[in-house]
């Protein structure tokens, strides 16, 4: 019999895993309360990126993304994701933060990223300012459009025999014996029935594990992006400084900035992006916006002259150690998380859809083995005696 | 009647008038290309939102003609790539 | 202005003079933005003061009366160092400051040199206006097709017609002013195409008989379009403009009930210049992001939601005038004392015994409302005009995505004007939607109010003078006091004399 899912949240990791699983030839149903790619995935510049992470099992699972993007750009055609493979380039503004970039670059080198040192910024980014000692080109970093990617995967879930419905998922439906999930209800009250379900709710994540009776911890870690006016290709790869390594990694409770400056198809330039611990609220910060000017300002001096044409604003889904939670719930069998990417959603989509298809049928799809990201596994949260045994 | 330079051409305006006012006195009302189409474009609403009348002034581009003031010796480019 | 506002007034047309002449009369401290060259706004839009003698444009105007007067009571505290005018100024974003606000201003009198300013206050009222509604039609994009308000500011503004033989289409009262203004210049006005049926006002006539005024003012339009035989059309519109580095032709048919073209009517008609424009959009980006409550109203607009004494659901927060549904001059000046009473009351300040009673204030506003609303019904936008649109008409201007690209997002499932613009780029260029926001809507949602996107950023700035901002005097984020809280720098805008002979001269 084909097994039944339920994947909850219709942005780019729910698409992916959509994707996948209907690929594989389960039998998938996508429920988000919006349309697609409507919460955190409309709200990011795209990054599909290497070259901030740290070894360790978020990197492990970049890097399958990484080449799964590329499989979806063959697939769905590269134009319906705006996949870009345009390389990163991380610029060092002093001597001492070249050297600790060049230490770090090592270390994922060895992990099998591939880094280029660079001495000469501006024969790669001409319009960089003047008097940058250095940087690093990480050529697979690359960039899709989000929602248009988002809309892509879904759509060939679709063709694979995947439905998409509208609805807020209020519940778990379990067995009396042994509480496997059979079903999820909706807020309106229609019940879905399901051998699985995927929490693929991004940043309401958090909440929908709580419903489902499977609660993890996530929480909104709100971010601004500028974009400017459009203009001709100024910018030719995804820009910005090594501290924004620092920043991302960091738990500081604080407002961080540290720009990431691209150009996008569409002629306009992105800037982002701010960090803040500031729970779900909405309200325009016209001191990060005038800080990520400023340091977008230094890096690209012609950006002075550039206007500032729109400024929005989203929330990050964060888990406290800032890795994403893939895999099965030991406490409700059934409920499979892919949530808490943090700034990384994006990028990560494709492996985490790879790694939830193989979670589900039980074997490796598409590259994702089970066994090899066992590091992202909800049982890191729970205390000792719901862990599964080994 | 004073004076700004147009693409290199004087163009007369009389104070008081904007860069779009002096330009459709003068029986221009496109300046422009759009970025995809190269389709002409100029005044359109006239009062500062639909931005269809970007041009450079005094070289910073993306000024809306219909909102800046005609300043003697103001020195005005209307390139295609002023929306790119 | 030595002392910290009360009061950011943000416009300065009809609304956000009259709020701005109450509020100083009863005592407080006012700061007026505006990003003209004058005070006034679109209704009373006029050449810059030192200008007036060589740009005539008095006779294009009607209610100069109460602009006079708003102008002198301006003048007259200004001298006294009660209110601070700062002309030139676009405001990009207003922002809750402590328990006041803070609103950001970009200075642009020097343009294209500009300098960040941020205006401090307890207390915010925004009276930003409205700009036309647009429906695109084939050709719409053609240099000479203008909107019909864009028409009447060159008029107004500059003394510039942008044609010599125009025809105006669209529906609302509006059309018969510009048409009349173009008419009194010299101009051919070859047709004004009203969309809507003539008795279609009769439907509602309570609130037409309860205001003689608009009866005289569309009497004196009437009598001036009589003069120069200009031909009011009825139930037509201008289906498409035709053209190549200028528009050369309309085309103009007769309307079914539901607004499509009936077959065989069409005709051409030669002209160089067009007009058109379908009620009014309110500019509501500084009062959206603020977490402002909208509600529907009559002409299908979401506007801002407000109590009877225009106070908006945010506290502190005042709007006046189009923001809180389109209604014209007159409703706006009584809408903007009526906000000012309100601030005097919240201040706690006794407003001044010589201003009309709030009771007479709040009954003209709900007479002339109603009137708003009246003529909001008779004038709907057609709900068959996607009709006119080919697949490769262009919706939004600035991305060029076209009617075609619009109706394949909805086939994908997208169902409002934001899902179009993540998957199309229609509303993602420089107007942000302002001009295309209206009409996908309406391909797209029809039924519902159309609620502009959340535009954080209401009109660009460089991100020069922003870094500025960032790099300049650090002020608190969040102070202990609104009022103590004035930043060197705008405290410094406040004090400095406006350097520009235009402004100085402003209502003095």
């Amino acid at each position: 019999m084909t097994l039944k899912v339920v994947v909850v949240g219709a942005g780019v990791v729910g698409a992916a895993c959509a994707y996948h699983a209907a690929s594989a030839g389960l039998d998938v149903t996508v429920v988000d309360r919006g349309p697609v790619g409507a919460g955190t995935t409309s709200r990011g510049e795209g990054n599909v990126l290497l070259s901030d992470k740290e070894p360790g099992p978020e990197l492990a699972l970049a890097h399958l993304s990484r080449t799964l993007w590329d499989e979806a750009g063959r697939e769905l055609g590269p134009d319906s994701l705006e996949l870009e493979p345009k390389g990163g380039l991380v610029v060092a503004s002093t001597a001492e933060s070249l050297t600790a970039l060049g230490e770090f670059a090592a270390r994922q080198e060895a992990a099998g990223v591939r880094v280029e040192p660079v001495e000469s910024v501006r024969d790669l980014e001409p319009h960089l300012a003047p008097g940058i000692p250095g940087g690093i080109h990480y050529p697979q970093d690359a960039q899709v459009q989000p929602v248009l990617a988002a809309a892509a995967l879904l759509r060939a879930a679709v063709r694979h025999g995947a439905r998409f419905r509208t609805g807020e998922v209020s519940g778990a439906v379990t067995a009396r014996d042994g509480g496997r999930i059979t079903g999820v209800r909706t807020a309106a009250g229609d019940v879905l029935p399901a051998d699985a379900v995927v929490n693929a709710a991004g940043t309401w994540g958090g909440e929908v594990g709580r419903r489902l009776g499977a609660p993890v911890e996530v929480l909104p870690r709100r971010g601004f992006v500028l974009v400017t006016e459009p203009l001709p290709p100024m910018v030719r790869h995804k820009v910005y400084s090594a501290d924004y390594v620092a920043n991302v990694a960091s738990s500081d409770a604080g407002l961080e900035t540290s720009c990431v400056v691209e150009g996008t198809r569409g002629g306009t330039i992105l800037i982002g992006a701010s960090r803040e611990r500031v729970g779900f609220d909405t309200t325009m910060n016209t001191a990060v916006v005038a800080r990520l000017a400023a340091q977008a300002c230094r890096l690209f001096p012609f950006l002075r002259g550039v206007h500032l044409m729109r400024a929005y604003r989203g929330f990050r889904p964060y888990c406290p150690d800032h890795l994403p939670v893939v895999g099965p719930d030991p406490r409700v069998p059934g409920v499979v998380h892919a949530c808490g990417h943090e700034g990384a959603g994006i990028g990560l989509a494709p492996a985490t859809g790879a790694l939830v298809t193989a979670h589900l049928l039980g074997r490796p799809w598409r590259g994702a083995d089970p066994a090899a990201h066992t590091g992202l596994l909800p049982d890191r949260f729970l205390a000792p005696e719901v862990r599964p045994s080994e | 009647m004073s004076e700004i330079t147009v693409d290199g051409e004087p163009l007369p305006f009389v104070e008081g008038q904007t860069v779009a006012a002096a330009l459709v006195a003068a029986g221009r009302v496109a300046w422009r290309s759009t970025r995809v189409g190269h389709r002409p474009r100029g005044v359109f609403c006239g009062i500062g939102v639909c931005f269809d009348c970007l041009l450079t002034i005094d070289g910073t581009g993306g000024q809306r003609a219909c909102l800046v003031p005609a300043r003697p010796g103001m020195t005005v480019t209307t390139r295609e790539d002023d929306d790119e | 202005m030595n002392e910290p506002a009360d009061l950011v007034v943000v416009g300065a047309g009809p609304a956000g003079l009259a709020a701005t002449a109450t509020a100083l009369s009863g005592g407080l401290r006012v700061v007026l933005v505006d990003s003209g060259t004058t005070v006034g706004g679109q209704y009373w839009r006029h050449p810059p003061e030192h200008a007036r003698a060589a740009i005539a444009t008095g006779d294009l105007h009607h209610g100069l009366r109460t602009y006079r007067a708003l102008c002198r009571a301006l003048a007259a505290h200004r001298a006294a160092g009660r209110l601070d005018l700062l002309l030139g100024h676009h405001a990009w974003s207003a922002v809750r400051e402590g328990d006041g606000f803070a609103v950001h201003a970009v200075d642009r009198r020097d343009a294209p040199r500009e300098t960040t300013v941020v205006l401090r206050a307890p207390r915010l009222l925004v009276a930003t206006g409205a700009y036309d509604r647009q429906l695109p039609f084939p050709g719409w994009d053609l240099p000479g097709v203008l909107t019909a308000g864009g028409l009447q500011a060159l008029l107004k503004g500059g003394g510039v017609a942008a044609g010599s033989r125009v025809a105006l289409g669209g529906t609302g009262p509006f059309l018969l002013p510009v048409a009349a203004g173009l008419a009194a210049r010299g101009v051919e006005v070859v047709a004004v195409c009203e969309a809507a049926h003539p008795r279609a006002w009769l439907r509602h006539p309570v609130p037409l008989l309860r205001n003689p005024g608009k009866w005289a003012e569309g009497a004196g339009y009437a009598a001036t379009l009589a003069r120069h035989r200009v031909p009011v059309r009825p139930r037509t519109a201008i289906v498409a403009a035709e053209g190549g580095a200028r528009v050369s032709a309309v085309r103009i048919a007769s309307l079914a009930p539901d607004g499509s073209p009936r077959p065989g009517t069409e005709r051409r008609v030669e002209v160089d210049a067009v007009g058109v424009g379908w009620g009014f959009t309110p500019q509501l980006d500084l009062l959206v992001p603020l977490g402002c409550a909208l509600t529907e109203s009559a002409d299908g607009n979401a506007v801002a939601a407000v109590d009877a004494d225009q106070r908006t659901t945010v506290p502190g927060l005042y709007t006046a005038g189009e923001t809180c549904g389109v209604g014209g001059a007159a409703l706006a000046v009584n809408e903007g004392r009526l906000a000012a009473r309100s601030v005097l009351a919240d201040s706690g300040t006794d407003p001044a015994p010589a201003n009309r009673p709030p009771t007479a204030l709040r009954s003209a506003v709900a007479r002339q409302r109603a009137f708003a609303r009246a003529m909001a019904l008779a004038h709907p936008v057609p709900p068959a005009w996607p009709e006119w649109l080919t697949d490769g008409t262009v919706v939004c201007r600035c991305e060029e995505v076209t009617a075609g690209a619009v109706r394949a997002a909805r086939a994908d499932g997208a169902h409002d004007h934001r899902q179009v613009k993540q998957l199309t780029r229609a509303g993602m260029g420089w107007c942000q939607g302002r001009m295309c926001g209206p009409a996908v809507h309406c391909l797209t949602a029809r039924g519902r109010a159309y609620e502009p996107a959340e535009r954080l950023v209401a009109t660009p700035v460089t991100l020069g003078a922003l870094a500025d901002l960032d790099e300049g005097p650090q002020t608190p984020q969040t102070p202990q006091s609104p009022r103590a809280a004035q930043s060197p720098r705008a405290a410094q805008a406040q004090q400095a004399p406006t350097d520009n002979g235009h402004t100085d001269k402003e209502c003095s």
